[in-house]
């Protein structure tokens, strides 16, 4: 077993010779493992960033939210029909469902109603009408000033939340707390500034204004009701199916829905939505470990073809190994060694390099930080090395084989 | 005082198959070879100088016969074990030197002993022991190609010696060096020889073969004539009697 450990001892300290002294060669050989273990680390590091902030902004919504929107099927849209929430089905299940809280209705303005001015600057962006319980479910809380509260949604204030970016975006100078901006032709007080989120998907989470449910609703005239979006609070979460079923037959009777009626709507729990984030997320580290898989392949018969060169090339030193009495396995283990270390080589160029562009890719697209799990590093060095091995025991095997005479009289 | 037996030859043959027709590049050959021994192989290019060499070095196997090395068989033994022969038993030297193109004299020499499974210190040391020994001491870190043909073959040597084989078989060494460089390399032989190696040197040339002492014959693969060379036999025996 020592004897065992000599030999590789002595298999690396050659193989490292052998590799270090052709360094552009080898380096061309392993290119094929290099790309392969860069771009599954590239790609790894910038979903698992992105999967690791996802998860962290959901958790931030807890788990015992709960969302309601309106839903029209396909078809029905076709005709021109479009289901609703309304303020009606907001009052139904924030004083008839017992055991939530913090039942908040939402309206959001698009288009013309989404413009936003200020000084002879003019822009647009995510306005949204909510109430004062907005900020626990949504976890936007107020950097500077504050938050709208219940009085001024009862009493209509033009008073705006905003988001960072629209301070840059209408390039508002000085304090921004008590100057007006105008949303949709109104005047509205600045009276908070909400934290800053970032990017995500390279969309800019900090561009939105706030204002006061009652204010946006009158804001969008009376003449039709706006679809709005109810959020609220699961008081127990072993509750939740229970409260979902009330709030399910509460809509249904609101909508008079037939028995055979589809709902029209939606009842979402943030548990879902983070339950098909999962699942996007490992259908493609499924789909991307087949493509890194054919790359592996790739690279690893590139790695034998170089190889075979090597030991036809490298036949006599060979015979002369043998003359001085390396024996099969002695050769065998040398030529394998090197196929492996210089896979290994070739994984931790890849590590280092596909770190760096996903790190360039987060960097440049506004992304989160781009983060290695270790799976990802022990499945690289893993791969690699088995490649290597695979791919390395066919010219191992030929160099073994070399007949000492025929090998030392090979021109 | 009877001689001690380290390789027996019996009828051995080497037959080569080219195309349809038979060929033997070596014939009946008989031979015993004795502890100090110092001998040279003559005959004419073509004869089976370098088959016989091979064949003594396990480098190669004969078609037929049976060669005993130190009493044992080697046509009993596997693949492994002839590779332990070849390390611990034989030091081959080559015409064209074989060194390992990358590696410093230093490494080359120290090369067959990895094969022994010795420590790299340990290595080292003998090595170097060896390089002192043909007075390349300063020529260690070297690669083959910043080396003259005569110190590439006393690397050569070097590495065929730093195991401490039983026998020492050199084909040709001076076939590529100059004269002087041969003279150097065949003094070193003879310092062999009194230190109590067996040698086996094949050579084209009269010199070298009068100061062997016992010179074998070949033509067209058989054994022609085996006998001992007197002058050279005595002028070595007074010579020990000198050093005593
Ligand atoms: N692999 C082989 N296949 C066929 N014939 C061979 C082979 N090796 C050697 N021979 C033949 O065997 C004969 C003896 O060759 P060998 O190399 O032993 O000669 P040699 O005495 O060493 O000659 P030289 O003095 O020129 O080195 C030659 O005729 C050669 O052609
Ligand atoms: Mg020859």
């Amino acid at each position: 077993m020592s004897n065992l450990k000599f030999k590789i001892i002595e298999g690396t300290r050659s193989a490292a010779h052998s590799i270090f002294a052709h360094g552009f060669r080898s380096f061309l050989t392993t290119l094929g493992i290099i790309i392969g273990v860069a771009s599954v680390i590239a790609v790894v590091s910038v979903v698992q960033g992105f999967s690791a902030n996802i998860t962290q902004q959901f958790d931030g919504m807890g788990t015992n939210v709960i969302n309601i929107e309106s839903y029209t099927p396909r078809e029905e849209r076709l005709q021109g029909v479009r289901a609703k929430l309304t303020y009606d089905d907001y009052l139904e299940i924030k004083y008839r469902v017992p055991g939530i809280s913090n039942v908040t209705p939402t309206v959001r303005m698009w288009g013309s109603n989404a413009l936003i001015t200020y000084r002879g600057q003019s822009s647009s962006s995510m306005i949204v009408g909510t109430a004062s319980t907005y900020q626990k479910l949504n976890t936007v809380y107020p950097e500077r000033g504050r938050f709208f509260n219940l009085s001024d949604d009862n009493s209509r204030r033009r008073v705006a939340v905003l988001g960072p970016s629209i301070i840059s975006k209408l390039d508002i100078k000085g304090d921004p707390i008590g100057q007006h901006v105008g949303v949709s032709g109104e005047w509205f007080k600045v009276i908070g500034i909400a934290e800053k989120r970032g990017k995500l998907f390279g969309f800019d989470q900090d561009d939105f204004i706030l204002l006061p449910f009652s204010t946006t609703k009158a804001l969008l005239g009376g003449a039709q009701e706006p679809d709005i979006t109810i959020s609220l609070q699961i008081n127990e979460p072993s509750q939740l199916e229970q409260v979902k079923q009330h709030i399910k037959n509460l809509l249904r009777r609101n909508h008079r829905l037939s028995k055979d009626a589809a709902d029209d709507f939606e009842i979402a729990t943030a548990d879902q939505m983070l339950d098909t984030f999962d699942a996007i997320v490992g259908s493609t580290t499924l789909v991307l470990g087949g493509i890194v898989g054919i790359s592996l392949l790739v690279g690893g018969i590139g790695i034998m073809n170089i190889m075979l060169v090597s030991v036809t090339e490298r036949t006599r030193e060979i015979g002369i190994q043998k003359a001085l009495g390396a024996t099969r396995f002695d050769i065998l283990l040398q030529f394998l060694i090197e196929a492996v270390f210089l896979c290994l080589l070739g994984g931790l160029i890849g590590l280092i390099l596909g770190f760096g562009a996903g790190s360039l890719i987060s960097t440049l697209t506004g992304l989160p930080a781009a983060t290695v799990p270790a799976w990802a590093i022990i499945l690289s060095f893993g791969f690699s090395a088995g490649i290597g091995l695979i791919f390395g025991i066919i010219p191992a095997a030929k160099a073994a084989n070399l007949d000492p005479i025929d090998a030392l009289r090979y021109e | 005082m009877s001689k001690q037996t380290i390789i027996e030859l019996r009828n051995i043959a080497k037959h080569y198959m080219m195309g349809s027709e038979g060929f033997y590049a070596l014939e009946g050959i008989d031979l015993d070879i004795y502890l100090n021994d110092y001998i040279a192989i003559v005959g004419s290019s073509g004869s089976g100088k370098s088959t016989l060499m091979n064949l003594l070095g396990c480098l190669d196997y004969p078609t037929a016969g049976e060669y005993k090395l130190k009493g044992t068989d080697v046509a009993t033994l596997n693949e492994t074990a002839l590779a332990g022969i070849r390390n611990r038993e034989i030091g081959f030297i080559f015409q064209n030197f074989n060194l390992l193109p990358r590696a410093t004299a230093l490494q080359n020499v120290m090369q067959p002993l990895i094969y022994r499974g010795i420590a790299v210190a340990e290595r080292k040391r003998r090595a170097q022991d060896a390089l002192e020994m043909v007075s390349l001491q300063d020529r260690m870190a070297h690669v083959p190609n910043q080396l003259s043909g005569g110190q590439r073959q006393r690397v050569a040597i070097a590495r065929a010696l730093v195991t401490e084989p039983a026998i020492l078989l050199a084909d040709e060494p001076t076939g590529n060096l100059d004269s002087s460089t041969t003279t150097e390399i065949m003094a070193l032989f003879d310092k062999l020889h009194g230190n109590g190696q067996t040698l086996i040197v094949v050579t084209h040339e009269h010199e070298i073969a009068e100061r062997c002492h016992r010179v074998i014959t070949l033509k067209d693969g058989h054994l022609m004539s085996d006998h001992i060379n007197q002058v050279s036999a005595k002028l070595s025996s007074s010579e020990a009697v000198a050093h005593v």
